[in-house]
């Protein structure tokens, strides 16, 4: 292994530094329940923007067959055929424009006979990159899947922590992942960009990715509650998330890049899905640290039972 | 820990070797691929439609369709089973899904329900407990009979229309020339159609879309449809038909055809050879010619109509019988339709009509780009991480990014091995996988400048670091694996490709990050307290 050139990696990390997470704790609950209840507001006033898979109708993404596409135009044409008000604009670039047409009244039928007129009407200046039309009953299916989705990966993920820990980090992690997702959920309300199925995927891969970030810092406090049993509470859910504070901004930092760089590069069709992805991972490591672990310190944590377990293990023999 | 013993070193590289060999075949043309030898693995990981372009087609079977030609073919059932028992009834036909008839004469009852309880069939599942007859016999208080289609029997009717949906399908799709086309049955009553490069569906569709029944039927000579609707009355035995030509024309027909589809044994496009214009000639096996030159040479002079789908296609005049069970069938065709139709006829008839729930068409020239945005994102992203983790944790980043890249290539071997297809959201998900697989090393490098900072010598802190990291790291990856699972199980389209990826990341972050980072690791450590008694660690 010797032609592999020894050198240190850069500490960029202060590890002495200790930040006064819990005396921060009420603002930054109160700041997220603020959040939280902004969310739900926007939810239920502005709604969200739902794609076609949830909401049914038709999406069509066209390329200009030579020059640049005529948005103006295309809306004219479209506004004739009584198909509703039609939802036209630029996709990435200006040769290509994305259509969308409101579910048809009647049933699965009436929405492939919109899609016939809306080609037929655009006639060979155009070439069809992408058609999705999605029946009334598809979408209503979706629309449950979707939403059953995101409660059982909740619960899944409820169960594990409490199988694996106290109840009360359960507790912790399902508000922090209700935290999250409720953000996530308001932001796009908020922007009205595009609710589709693949950020029902993104919603449940914030949920991994925060619950990963839960699950480092809660294993850190149960390890310290072993091996400092007289420590305030507070103070030990400070030292466990500052201990483990260099992980997180590292990973953090990683994955930021990674989806920044999918986001940038990525292309159009998933731009909306990277988008929620790098929302999701920041609001997903702050809610570890500013949720999770104060709730911890709201419900109090019994301090002896996994002290008599540790007494004979390895862990205490090593803290002494 | 940081001990590896001479067997467990062979089946670590020997699984990287494996997993090398699986994914190679991604990275070769076909052409390479057929000139090697049979031994070598040749399996490919299939791209999705919205990375290849394609079509995706759900279609609905509809349920009352299906339900109203059952319902029919029950009441043809009672009128056969009542006749050849020589028993007299009035009242035959249909109320509200079920069939309903009654004795001509009161005594007659126990005879009549004897014969009726002859029309149900067993059918279900006995091991699941769903078996039953499929139709319910009953008698109602005012001495009428009643046939009611049981759950179990509409059930068998779907699951048994979707099948026969499915065969005809396929021949029929047999015509387009796509060679990896998939139809496969989706729940209960739905047909999922996948055509990877199909980006055109006009065709497509109108070959799925007609039910393409054929039927021959006599027409009634006594009165016309106008009549018998001015008379507020129709004749049993016969019902109204709309035209499929002129908009408003009906006729009115035997309900029961004379022949049907099922005797045809060809049907091919041509044209007239007076007027040019495009027609279908079809053929019909032994039966059908014998039935249907019996039935010409007895309506001499008289119309008979060609009914497709429940709308008359025409309704010639027979000028003489026609006995050797040919003919040609005209219409307002185009060759283009005239060619659709008879694929259909020769394909058969689906058993109901099929609507298309959801289209999903990708063009190849998104595909194409969808495939170079994802390669230019993947490579950017990596780049990134490799200079972080590099950065960050120096001579162990390097090992880091080792186990990456056998993360990655593990990764890609399990989903060609297990022939998942890599979709766009795949994609994501591969260099999703990367970021939190790093996650691990993360913990492990943290944990091991912990310890030293602890005042750990070396290698005990090495040791420790691996072991303590590993219980978080399995912690997180099986939450992550919880999440991804249900993902799986409840996604469709777009979520199951990114669960499917996310599944096989997590499967093998561990081994790659922390089994294959320690073995290089413990390598590292075995050449430099050779060279020098103590050792620092570069971390």
């Amino acid at each position: 292994m010797n032609f592999i050139p020894n050198f240190k990696g850069f500490d960029f990390f202060p590890h002495d530094l200790r930040l006064p997470f819990m005396r921060y704790r009420d603002i930054a609950v109160g700041m997220s329940v603020v959040g939280m209840l902004i969310s739900l507001a926007l939810f239920f006033t502005y709604g969200l923007n739902y794609g076609v898979d949830f909401k049914g109708g038709s999406m069509i993404e066209i390329q200009a067959t030579k020059g640049n596409a005529d948005v103006g135009a295309i809306r004219d044409k479209l506004s004739k055929l009584g198909l509703g008000t039609p939802q036209i604009q630029e996709f990435g670039t200006a040769q290509n424009v994305l259509i969308r047409i409101e579910q048809q009244p009647g049933g699965e039928v009436e929405q492939q006979a919109a899609l016939k007129k809306v080609v037929d009407a655009l006639g060979t200046d155009y070439v069809q990159r992408r058609v999705e039309v999605v029946g009334p009953a598809v979408s209503s299916e979706l629309r449950t899947t979707g939403f059953i989705a995101v409660i059982s990966g909740l619960l899944a993920i409820v169960a594990y922590v409490w199988f694996r820990f106290e109840w009360q980090f359960a507790v912790g992690a399902i508000v922090a992942l209700l935290h999250d997702v409720l953000l996530t959920v308001g932001l796009f309300a908020l922007f009205q960009f595009e609710f589709d199925l693949s950020i029902v995927a993104a919603l449940l891969t914030i949920l991994g990715y925060s619950v990963n970030d839960t699950v480092v810092v809660s294993d850190r406090i149960r390890e310290n509650m072993r091996k400092y049993k007289r420590m305030d509470l507070n103070e030990l859910l400070d030292l466990s998330i500052n201990e483990t504070l260099s992980r997180t901004i590292l990973t953090g930092c990683t994955a930021l890049a990674v989806l920044l760089s999918l986001y940038i590069f990525g292309g159009e069709v998933i731009r909306n899905f990277n988008f929620a992805m790098l929302f999701g991972v920041i609001i997903g490591t702050y809610s570890s640290m500013f949720i999770a672990a104060p709730i911890l310190g709201y419900l109090g944590l019994r301090r002896d039972g996994g002290d008599k377990a540790a007494a004979s293990g390895p862990e205490t023999a090593k803290a002494k | 820990m940081l001990h590896f013993s001479r067997w467990k070193i062979v089946v670590i590289l020997l699984t990287v070797l494996g997993g090398l060999i699986a994914v190679t075949p991604n990275f070769l043309s076909r052409e390479t691929l057929d000139r090697l030898p049979s031994w070598m693995p040749k399996r490919q990981m299939p791209l999705g439609l919205d990375l290849q372009g394609g079509a995706h087609l759900l279609l609905a079977m509809d349920a009352d369709d299906l339900k109203r030609t059952w319902l029919l073919a029950i009441q043809s059932d009672v009128r056969r089973v009542l006749r050849e028992a020589k028993l007299n009834f009035t009242g035959l036909g249909q109320a509200g899904g079920v069939v309903v008839v009654r004795p001509a004469d009161p005594k007659d009852n126990d005879a009549v329900l004897r014969e009726l309880r002859k029309i149900p069939q067993q059918v279900g599942n006995a091991l699941l407990g769903t078996a039953g007859a499929d139709i319910d016999v009953r008698t109602t208080a005012d001495g009428g009979m009643q046939l009611v289609p049981t759950d179990v029997g509409i059930q068998n009717r779907i699951s048994g229309a979707a099948s026969a949906a499915i065969e005809t399908l396929n021949r029929r799709v047999n015509n387009l020339g796509t060679a990896e086309s998939t139809i496969v049955r989706q729940g209960r009553d739905r047909i999922l159609l996948q055509f990877p490069g199909l980006s055109d569906t006009t065709l497509l569709k109108q070959l799925v879309g007609q039910t393409a029944k054929l039927t021959f039927h006599d027409v009634n000579a006594q009165m016309t449809a106008a009549d018998a609707k001015a008379a507020g009355r129709i004749p049993s035995g016969y019902r109204v038909y709309p035209s499929a030509e002129r908009e408003g024309e009906e006729y009115l027909l035997r309900d029961a055809p004379i022949i049907d589809g099922v005797d045809l044994v060809d049907a091919q496009p041509g044209f007239d050879q007076r007027t040019n214009e495009p027609i279908i000639s079809f053929r019909f096996n032994q039966a059908g010619a014998r039935k249907f030159g019996r039935f010409t040479q007895e309506n001499v002079g008289r119309p008979f109509a060609i009914v497709l789908d429940d709308k008359v296609l025409s309704a010639p005049v027979i000028r003489e019988p026609i006995l050797g069970g040919t003919g040609q069938i005209s219409g307002s065709f185009t060759v283009e339709t005239a060619n659709t139709l008879a694929v259909q006829l020769r394909s058969g008839a689906l058993p109901a009509k099929l609507t298309i729930v959801e289209e999903r068409t990708v063009g190849p020239s998104l595909g194409a780009d969808s495939i170079e945005a994802g390669r230019l994102a993947g490579i950017i992203g990596a780049i990134a991480t490799v200079i972080l983790t590099v950065i960050a944790y120096g001579t162990f980043g390097i090992f880091a990014v080792v186990g990456l890249v056998v993360h990655l290539l593990m990764t890609v071997a399990l989903m060609t091995l297990a022939g998942s297809t890599l979709t766009l959201p795949g994609i994501a998900g591969l260099v999703l996988g990367v970021a939190m697989a790093v996650d691990a090393n993360v913990l492990i490098y943290e944990r091991i400048r912990e310890e030293l900072r602890n005042g750990k010598p070396p290698i005990s802190a090495i040791d420790t670091g691996f072991q303590r990291a590993f219980i978080t790291i399995a912690d997180s990856q099986l939450t992550t694996l919880a999440c991804a699972v249900v993902m799986f199980w409840l996604g469709s389209g777009p979520i199951r490709g990114f669960a499917v990826t996310l599944v096989f990341g997590i499967l093998t972050s561990i081994f790659a990050s922390v089994t294959v980072v320690r073995l290089l690791i413990s390598w590292w450590l075995r050449a430099n307290t050779k060279s020098r008694r103590t050792v620092e660690v570069p971390v």
